[in-house]
């Protein structure tokens, strides 16, 4: 760690600036959505809601092999059903792509191999779903089946058969790094120890399946089809703009991607997803425009969650438990595609920095290929499975040394503003204040160690970047751009790249707008996502919209702001400095400007003032007139002020955007540009569990979780991103878990996959702690991500707490938990599936597939009543 | 399949429309009467998001057959704001983050206005196990028992009020 200045207390400077600047109108109150209606009333529109005239239901043929070379795809009986319009195939659109610039490694649909169960063969177009389906049936696909890939070890040591012929061994690419002195450091410590852990796959099961509507209108010009409108479930309409582009052999400019509601994105659309390619191709084919909508079943084949991760980690420590080293080994099982992968594989080895001080630091990171959906981004990307594994490994050292596991995290703190030993900038640093409050509101010192027989407290800590300091693709173009108009009738159109998906993106948007201009909030209306109407933003994911995207909605409403205030210091006489806006109206900075006083009356002024336009001419009557009969003044509601600028400059409007500082871009090790980040949120937790002992069943009491999110725009929405993710995290510790036998998921559903209800979620109290970041929007940073990886290790040391036992196996199902404490007290293993099939997983289900799966995909157990008989 | 002549009550309407006898009313809702509003979430009856009211008891209108549903009163989403405007749940669900993507929110609003219509004052349990029959995969629900509590006191003091002109 290099320290930036003597250290001499940020903390207390920021508490200065704090209670200065608390001064705000619109921001840090708790305000609906500005979308909360629409969703509540179901008049809001998702994709799959839209409907074009003619359109055209596309429905996909999926691999029932994890592993197969096409021999020969016949689609002619699909293509002769009555009311097939068409079949599409890989050679339809032969053009590799990948979200990631090394990962040009998926094609729309397959076109030599498959390899995984649910690759996308072909795509039947149809007047109706039921006669897409039935024709599905009807094609013919010859396969030579190769040898699979499902144990990302084992997948390592293969020499033939590769999933990828470009990537020997099935490593899609592995990372060395060593920061500071890793031998020195561990040869300095007093303890080390090491361990393995393993925290199995989870997928982000959003709500909303995916769903895609694509049309190309036809061009006046040469008489053809012409450009290409795709209205799609996506977080990063642009990404999906130009691998459409690349696909299609379009350009880009040619091509409207229009992102409607989203049904929660958590990373699962994070990327260009088949079917969003797959309907834009049969749209070109079909004539017509298409619309594919996933089952549950294909949202889950589709993935890109988080991948099964094997961590060997080591720690070393003095005997006061400062860290001296650390060195880990992380595998991930990547699945059939790169995806993210090469980004997933870095964050797990660089987020090892930048919560505390480590300085000395061995990464070896292997994100392997194997025969089965591929991995990607899932909400903590990167992070959550190596944070389990460092803070369960924290707290065994802390009660080694016999540190109370609080105190220890409180001696490895960062002394910030400081560079970490592996190039990480850390600005604003709310850790360790989001620890006092833990501890404090959880009654840490007085319960802990005192608790009933099975029950136990467990503390934890985690962060995560807001927004990745580096876009996927290197360049220094800005990461957000936003536009602002705002005309005669003092309606304020922000016009924004940035894809709300639930977290609140428009909402935010609009409130630094509103909050920078000092208009009321009403005037703010939203156009966002439309790659046609609003300038580029990368996108919605590594939580980075409310700093980016809010950085560039400030920077535009300053613009804009900066032209009012000339042309009302004019009005006003005075400098353009002295104005303040506020309240929806501007005044003299000398002026007693008392809300109560002015605002009503501003109320009135505004519903008196309604437009009415006369031989093509707007006049303000009232209002005109009013400004003619008074000389200068000391205040003018923001409508006038808008008139009265747009008499003297014509259009108001104005840009912002923004590209992250280059002192936050990095260090330039090979690798180094996924970690880094302009600023990095902090989350501190206290998990309470109890175990039964008889069951093995983990109860999650209450989480208190305390968030740095810089400064909490909307503290309803603050508390509501927190709470998801530690609620989040809590599924990925109790029961989510992806359960594959050869390859095949064997749990796609929803009750299988085993997402909470509402009766099986704790008692979760969010705690915001604002920490003002330096160069966030009015301090503000990320809230959304950071919160998740705590709560899995904070509940694993909970259990240690409540029972004696260390699980380093995540989920901590009754299983597992019953096997620990069997092992612990030197009994045999249950064995729990003792006479049932041989062949299935070691967590069971009652049927192979889901019940609407019907036998397209792999082979059922000989018993299972849904068996289709071969040729059937 | 031949079409059949059928005619729903939806929202208090009546529809007259040919569907499939083996059209789900979920599909019919959301296709013939472009009432979006209900969501389809899953593939096997168990996330919730299709919830509509079948006179007044909470059913997942994709377990449901367009036809069974003759001569009931059907209640979607779009049946829940009152005179043009936010019933008290609804108002609550946006107030206090009820909803974050929305797509889970007709359903529970469905699942909630049975619950408030049936139980005077739930308690915490009685809340969790109402709003287990659906899923959300954004809330953790925790602001959604606020909301419901917030809505429930809005009412009541909604009623009060009443109560207290009709008194004078
Ligand atoms: S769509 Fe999921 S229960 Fe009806
Ligand atoms: S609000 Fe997104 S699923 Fe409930």
């Amino acid at each position: 760690m290099v320290e930036l200045r003597s250290t001499g207390k940020p903390r207390a400077a920021v508490r200065t600036w704090t209670s200065f600047m608390t001064d705000f109108s619109i921001i840090g109150k708790p305000i609906a959505m500005v979308d909360a209606a629409e969703k509540t009333t179901g008049a809001g529109k998702y994709t799959d809601d839209l409907s074009l005239p003619g359109m055209l239901i596309g429905k996909i043929l999926h691999s029932p092999h994890p592993h197969a070379r096409i021999k020969r795809i016949d689609t002619s009986r699909a293509q002769k059903l009555n009311d097939v319009i068409a079949v599409v195939v890989g050679a339809d659109a032969p053009n590799p792509y990948g979200i990631l610039p090394v990962g040009h490694d998926e094609h729309a649909l397959a076109i030599d191999k498959v390899r995984y169960i649910g690759d996308n063969l072909a795509c039947v177009v149809a007047v109706s779903e039921a006669t897409a389906e039935a024709a599905l049936e009807l094609v013919e696909v010859e396969y030579e089946i190769l040898p699979a890939y499902f144990d990302p070890e084992e997948s390592m040591k293969a020499e033939s058969n590769l999933i990828h012929d470009n990537k020997p061994h099935n490593l899609e690419k592995d990372y060395h790094h060593t920061f500071g002195d890793p031998d020195k450091g561990f040869a300095q410590s007093d303890y080390v120890t090491e361990s393995r852990y393993l925290a199995n796959e989870v997928t982000h099961a959003a709500m909303e399946p995916h769903s895609t509507l694509a049309s190309f209108d036809i061009d006046s010009q040469t008489g053809q089809a012409g450009r290409l409108t795709v209205w799609s479930s996506t977080q990063v309409p642009y990404y999906l703009q130009h691998k459409l582009s690349l696909v299609l052999d379009m350009p880009m400019s040619q091509i409207r991607v229009i992102k409607p509601l989203v049904g929660g994105g958590f990373g699962g659309k994070s990327e260009v997803i088949p079917l969003e390619i797959i309907a834009a191709v049969a749209a070109r084919k079909a004539k017509a425009p298409v619309k594919i909508t996933y089952t549950r079943e294909e949202v889950f084949w589709a993935h890109r969650g988080r991948p099964r991760t094997i961590i060997d980690l080591k720690t070393g420590v003095k005997n006061d438990g400062r860290i001296t080293a650390v060195k880990a080994r992380v595998v991930q099982d990547g699945g059939a595609y790169c995806s993210y992968g090469v980004v997933t594989i870095l964050y797990s080895g660089a987020l090892l920095g930048a919560l505390y001080d480590i300085p000395n630091i061995h990464y070896d990171g292997y994100r392997v290929l194997t025969n089965k959906p591929a991995c990607g981004a899932m909400r903590g990307h990167g992070t959550v499975n190596v944070r389990f594994a460092f803070e369960s490994q924290l707290d065994e050292i802390a009660g080694r040394l016999q540190i109370d596991p609080a105190e220890i995290r409180r001696r490895n703190l960062l002394k910030p503003p400081c560079i970490t030993v592996n190039g990480l900038r850390v600005q604003s640093y709310g850790l360790p204040e989001c620890i006092d409050k833990i501890v404090e509101r959880s009654g840490w010192k007085s319960r802990k160690g005192k608790m009933p027989k099975s029950r136990g407290l467990g503390i934890a800590c985690s962060h995560y970047v807001s927004g990745a300091a580096n876009s996927i693709i290197r360049s220094d173009m800005p990461h957000s751009t936003v536009n602002i108009k705002i005309d005669r009738d003092g309606g304020v159109v922000v016009y924004t790249g940035a894809s709300e998906i639930g977290q609140g993106s428009d909402t935010m948007t609009a409130q630094v707008a509103a909050e920078t201009l000092g208009c009321a909030l009403s005037r703010i209306k939203i156009v966002a996502a439309d790659t046609d109407l609003t300038p580029i933003d990368i996108g919605s994911y590594s939580s980075r919209v409310t700093f980016m995207a809010g950085n560039a909605t400030m920077r535009a409403a300053q613009e804009v702001k900066k032209q009012i205030a000339s042309a009302a210091a004019k009005k006003m006489n005075c400098a353009p400095e002295d104005l303040v806006f506020r309240d929806d109206s501007v005044f003299k900075q000398s002026t007693d400007h008392v809300g109560a006083g002015l605002r009503p009356a501003q109320e009135e002024q505004n519903s008196a003032s309604v437009s009415g336009r006369v031989e093509g001419q707007i006049l303000r009557g009232s209002l005109q007139q009013k400004r003619k009969d008074e000389g200068p003044k000391d205040s003018m509601s923001f409508e006038e002020a808008v008139v009265a600028t747009i008499d003297f400059h014509g259009a108001l409007t104005g840009t912002g955007s923004y590209a992250p500082p280059l002192e936050a871009r990095g260090g330039k090790h090979k690798g180094g540009g996924v970690g880094p980040s302009p600023a990095y949120s902090y989350s501190a937790q206290v998990a309470e569990v109890s175990v039964d002992e008889d069951t093995g069943e983990v109860t999650v009491h209450k989480v208190w979780a305390a968030h740095d999110c810089g400064r909490a725009l909307n503290p309803v929405s603050v508390e509501g991103q927190i709470i998801g993710s530690v609620w989040m995290g809590m599924g990925q510790a109790l029961t989510e878990e992806m359960v594959w036998k050869d390859g095949l998921l064997m749990n796609p559903g929803l009750l299988e996959y085993r997402s909470p209800s509402s009766v099986e979620s704790p008692e979760i109290e969010p705690i915001i702690v604002e920490s003002i970041d330096p160069e966030g929007p009015f301090g503000a940073k990320e809230c959304s991500e950071g919160s998740l990886a705590a709560t899995i290790p904070a509940i694993a040391n909970a259990i240690y707490d409540a029972v004696g036992i260390r699980l380093r196996e995540s989920p901590f199902t009754p299983e597992r938990v019953l096997a620990a404490l069997r092992a612990k007290k030197n009994a045999k293993t249950l064995d729990m599936t003792e006479g049932v099939d041989p062949t299935a997983p070691v967590r069971l289900r009652e049927h192979g597939g889901a019940l609407w799966f019907k036998g397209k995909g792999p082979e059922r157990h000989e018993l299972d009543p849904a068996r289709r008989t071969e040729g059937g | 399949m031949k079409k059949q002549l059928i005619e729903l009550r939806v929202n208090g309407r009546p529809r007259e429309l040919a569907v499939e006898p083996s059209k789900l009313l979920l599909e019919t809702l959301r296709q013939d009467l472009q009432l979006t509003g209900s969501k389809r979430g899953c593939d096997d009856s168990s996330c919730g998001a299709c919830t509509v009211l079948i006179d007044g008891v909470p059913m997942l209108s994709c377990t449901l057959l367009a036809a069974s549903c003759e001569g009931q009163e059907i209640t979607t989403v779009e049946g829940v704001s009152e005179h043009g405007a936010l019933a008290a749940i609804q108002k609550a669900y946006g107030d206090w983050g009820g909803a974050q993507c929305g797509f889970c929110t007709p359903g529970f609003m469905m699942t909630v206005k049975h619950l408030l219509a049936t139980t005077a004052n739930p308690s915490e349990a009685e809340i969790r196990e109402a709003l287990s029959s659906n899923l959300c995969r954004c809330t953790g629900y925790s602001q959604m028992y606020q909301a419901i509590k917030a809505a429930i006191e809005a009412e009541q003091k909604g009623m009060d009020s009443l109560s207290q002109q009709v008194a004078k």
